[in-house]
């Protein structure tokens, strides 16, 4: 336990930085890369806090964490009052800890951030939430009593995983419905083990097993059973839709069918739920990386994580093609660091025209043309404008295109009185994320687009609070 | 997991299994598909469903041993269980009274195409069926698919059973013949496939194929399974499996299911060294 110091004292101490597996390592094995904060760093940095009496940090957290008060409870070194803490509002604190956009968040919003470096809050909150589970003392809150109402979550997501969470803690009976074979979402098929460990997705979802939660994989919603059909034939009384926006987006330039051309979600998906790189104990194949050149476009989490797997993969040149310049990239600071570290070539304001291919249909290369930075659109980023004449042809065995995702129509198709957007995202309400088919909630990715983790959990725990009362009252 | 019910060898490495899985007993239609994985490092792999009972809840399928996963699949018994198995899975094949309906089926080929030659009958239609095998062992369902077919043609290509040739010679001889014909469902290896496109194009017959891309989530999130028709790009596990043949990409469908090749030949031979090894 370290005693306060004076607010000039804590902003003397620098940002602690994060262990780390060294790059040159890290880039050949799937462990993970941050390797987390001791006590002592973490005392250290929780020092730093100014225990501001209007929280600007709390305000940045879409879930509003009360960090000033966590971060108290650290220093006095009471962490698992600090965890209990961190759990009032975010159900899966090892995760966003981890994955979190903190400088736009939390972390952006710290005072310590206009005239130092921001308190690493996303560390703080990685922290104790891992003292917690690896002391096996998780506190699981207490059940109300059964209320008797059934309630279907649809996708096993941060969405769907916060809200039957929260429904269960009400005392509702819950069961969620996951199309494919493990439960987690983009946290199991999308997200890498080397940057979330998967068994702490596991441990989460054991939790909530414990707490009565009923988990049905290999369901698929609109297929095995529509949303009408759980509530007339399975006798639910809500439902959840949190199925995420999981269709790839193709660029729909020629030799985009060559073999060796992917999506970001089968790359990965190959990688990390079918962890195709461990490949003398599984099944699943991947394109072969080893030595090859690979190519990733894009500049989103998807592409770094890709990127970064097939450097992992063997990869012998690793790329990142993307149309605009560094500045607007949209993924994380810390994963361009890493990717930067372990050797990743970045080709910022490069944009693909074709690829190119063999006669047996295996990529050979791609078509690329140079851009620079024109007026500003409606993004307010500045758009990208191709430079007449540059085009130039660069060798690679293996593209993954990393561009996006949009909605999967599964369930919209298959219950055409719910309203939908021109997109194909389910329209819901803003506070009370209903949509207009009574009785039928929606949130996460598939409400409001691709959008991050700690913001599908918030849906998630809105939705709750929404169905609870419409459980309670039956009014719509 | 999901409980075999029964389960036996059709020929020599092909083996019918009756699965409990009452979800999707109840809500299959022909022409939709299931993908299983039987084992924790083991990969997601789609098969037909060939036949369902609502009543026990289950489901048929048929498998060929022709890979690792295959191989493996094919060694469980009655008694033994799957580990996953998801769907109904695409989009059921369209049924209704055509008229005069060809089904053609090669290889294990005829135990997808059976259920919907099934479902042609019961729509009224007068079926037509052609069987195709290499040779008499490899010939399945011979005596379900007589009893659902007005006309049945059996072709190997050695000639040890029914008439010699390949089921395009058939189909050919019965255009020439002047028989109506108002569509054509052809299932099997892909050249076969793209021979019936052929024969049936200047005729303008209506033609489907169910196509066989390599598939891994089934659900339209992977897009691995994209398949060109008409010069536009499809997702088979969900706008599928079945397309209009006169204009699919055949080459390329070829050409992607080779992908994988020398992984699947490595672990097949590892396979066989080693049974036990998952
Ligand atoms: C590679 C990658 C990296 C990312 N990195 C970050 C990051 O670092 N930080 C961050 O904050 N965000 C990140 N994101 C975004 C974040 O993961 C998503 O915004 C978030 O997971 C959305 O949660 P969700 O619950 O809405 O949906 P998802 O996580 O997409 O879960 C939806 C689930 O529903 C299932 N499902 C779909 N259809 C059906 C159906 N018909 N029936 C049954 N189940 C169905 C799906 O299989 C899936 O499991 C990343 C995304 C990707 C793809
Ligand atoms: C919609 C659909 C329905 C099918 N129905 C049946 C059926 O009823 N009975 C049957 O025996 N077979 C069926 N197949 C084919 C079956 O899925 C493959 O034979 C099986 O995946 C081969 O796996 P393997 O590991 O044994 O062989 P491998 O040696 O790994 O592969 C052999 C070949 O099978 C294909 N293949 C491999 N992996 C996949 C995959 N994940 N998805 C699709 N194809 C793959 C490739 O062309 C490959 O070259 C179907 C395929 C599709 C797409
Ligand atoms: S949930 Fe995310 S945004 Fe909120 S405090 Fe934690 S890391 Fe920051
Ligand atoms: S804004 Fe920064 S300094 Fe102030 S309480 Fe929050 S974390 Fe501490
Ligand atoms: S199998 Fe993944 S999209 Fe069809
Ligand atoms: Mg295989």
């Amino acid at each position: 336990m370290v005693d306060k110091l004076p607010p000039k004292e804590r902003t003397k101490i620098p940002r602690q930085t994060m262990p780390e597996q060294d790059a040159c390592e890290s880039a050949h094995n799937f462990r993970e890369v941050n390797l987390g904060l001791d006590e002592a760093i973490a005392q250290r940095e929780s020092q730093r806090c100014l225990t501001c009496a209007d929280p600007k940090c709390t305000h940045g957290c879409p879930v509003g964490v009360q960090i000033r008060e966590v971060v108290d409870l650290v220093r006095e070194g009471e962490y698992l009052s600090a965890a209990a803490k961190l759990r009032e509002d975010n159900v899966l604190p090892a995760v966003t800890g981890r994955v979190c956009p903190q400088e736009n968040q939390c972390e952006g919003a710290c005072v310590l951030a206009r005239r130092f470096n921001s308190l690493a809050i996303g560390y703080i909150e990685r922290f104790v939430a891992d003292y917690e589970r690896e002391t096996g003392q998780v506190g699981l809150p207490e059940r109300a009593p059964s209320t008797g109402k059934k309630v279907a979550i649809v996708g096993s997501g941060p969405a769907g995983l916060s809200c039957a969470g929260d429904l269960a803690l009400k005392g509702h009976e819950v069961t969620v419905f996951e199309a494919l074979h493990e439960i987690g979402g983009v946290l199991i098929y999308g997200i890498p083990e080397f940057r979330l460990p998967k068994e702490i997705v596991r441990q989460e979802v054991n939790n909530m097993r414990a707490m009565g939660i009923d988990f049905q994989t290999n369901v698929v919603i609109g297929k095995t059973v529509t949303i009408d059909e759980l509530f007339a034939e399975e006798g639910y009384d809500a439902v959840f839709i949190a199925t995420g926006a999981g269709l790839p987006k193709f660029m729909n330039i020629p030799g985009e069918e060559l073999a060796g051309v992917y999506s970001a979600n089968e790359f990965l998906t190959r990688v990390n739920l079918m962890k195709a790189y461990d490949r003398d104990r599984y099944d699943s194949p991947i394109y072969d990386c080893r030595d090859r050149n690979v190519a990733i476009i894009g500049g989103g989490n998807t592409a770094m994580d890709s990127v970064r797997s097939a450097l992992r993969l063997g990869a012998k040149n690793a790329y990142i093609i993307y149309r605009r310049s560094q500045q607007e990239m949209p993924a994380r600071g810390e994963e361009v660091h890493h990717a930067k570290d372990e050797g990743v070539q970045f080709m910022n304001l490069h944009n693909p025209l074709e690829f190119l291919g063999n006669e047996d249909g295996n990529l050979t290369g791609v078509k690329l043309i140079k851009m620079e930075l024109g007026e500003a659109d409606e993004s307010g980023r500045r758009k990208p404008v191709p430079i007449e004449g540059s085009e130039f042809v660069m060798p690679i065995d293996v593209a993954v295109v990393a561009i996006g995702t949009g909605a999967n129509p599964l369930v919209q198709s298959t219950t055409p009185d719910m309203a939908t957007n021109k997109w194909g995202y389910i329209v819901a309400d803003d506070e009370t994320l209903r949509t207009n088919k009574r009785g039928v909630f929606a949130g996460g990715d598939i409400v409001s687009g691709a959008a991050t983790v700690i913001l599908a959990m918030g849906a998630g725990r809105t939705a709750a609070r929404s169905m609870h009362e419409y459980l309670e009252t039956g009014q719509w | 997991m999901f409980p075999i019910k029964e389960s036996r060898f059709l020929s020599e490495d092909v083996k019918l299994f009756r699965v409990q899985t009452p979800r999707i007993a109840r809500k299959r239609q022909a022409g939709q598909f299931v993908i299983v994985r039987i084992h924790e490092h083991g990969e997601r792999i789609p098969l037909t469903i060939a036949d369902s009972d609502v009543d026990d809840g289950t489901i048929t399928i048929i498998v060929q041993g022709i890979g690792k996963t295959t191989r493996l699949l094919n060694e469980l018994e009655a008694g033994d269980a799957i580990l996953d198995v998801v769907g109904p899975l695409g989009g059921p094949s369209e049924v209704k009274d055509f008229g005069t309906v060809v089904v053609i089926g090669g290889g294990v080929g005829t135990a997808i195409a059976y259920p919907t030659a099934v479902a042609m009958k019961q729509a009224g239609n007068h079926v037509i069926t052609i069987v195709g095998a290499r040779d008499r062992s490899l010939l399945i369902l011979e005596d379900e698919v007589r009893a659902t077919s007005d006309e049945l043609y059996l072709m190997t290509d050695d000639g040890s059973y029914g008439e010699q040739g390949f089921v395009t010679q058939k189909l050919q001889s019965l255009i020439d013949q002047g028989r109506t014909i108002d569509h054509v469902l052809a299932i099997g290896p892909i050249p076969m496939m793209q021979a019936v496109a052929e024969v049936t194009r200047p005729h303008q017959i209506p033609t489907i194929v169910s196509l066989n891309p390599i598939m891994v989530d089934g659900t339209g999130m992977c897009g691995g399974c994209r398949v060109y028709v008409g010069g536009q790009c499809k997702f088979a596990c969900v706008d599928g499996p079945e397309f209009d043949a006169h204009q699919v990409d055949f080459t390329n469908l070829i050409q992607r299911n080779q992908m994988y090749r020398q992984r699947e030949q490595e672990s097949l031979e590892q396979f066989e060294q080693d049974p036990t090894h998952d």
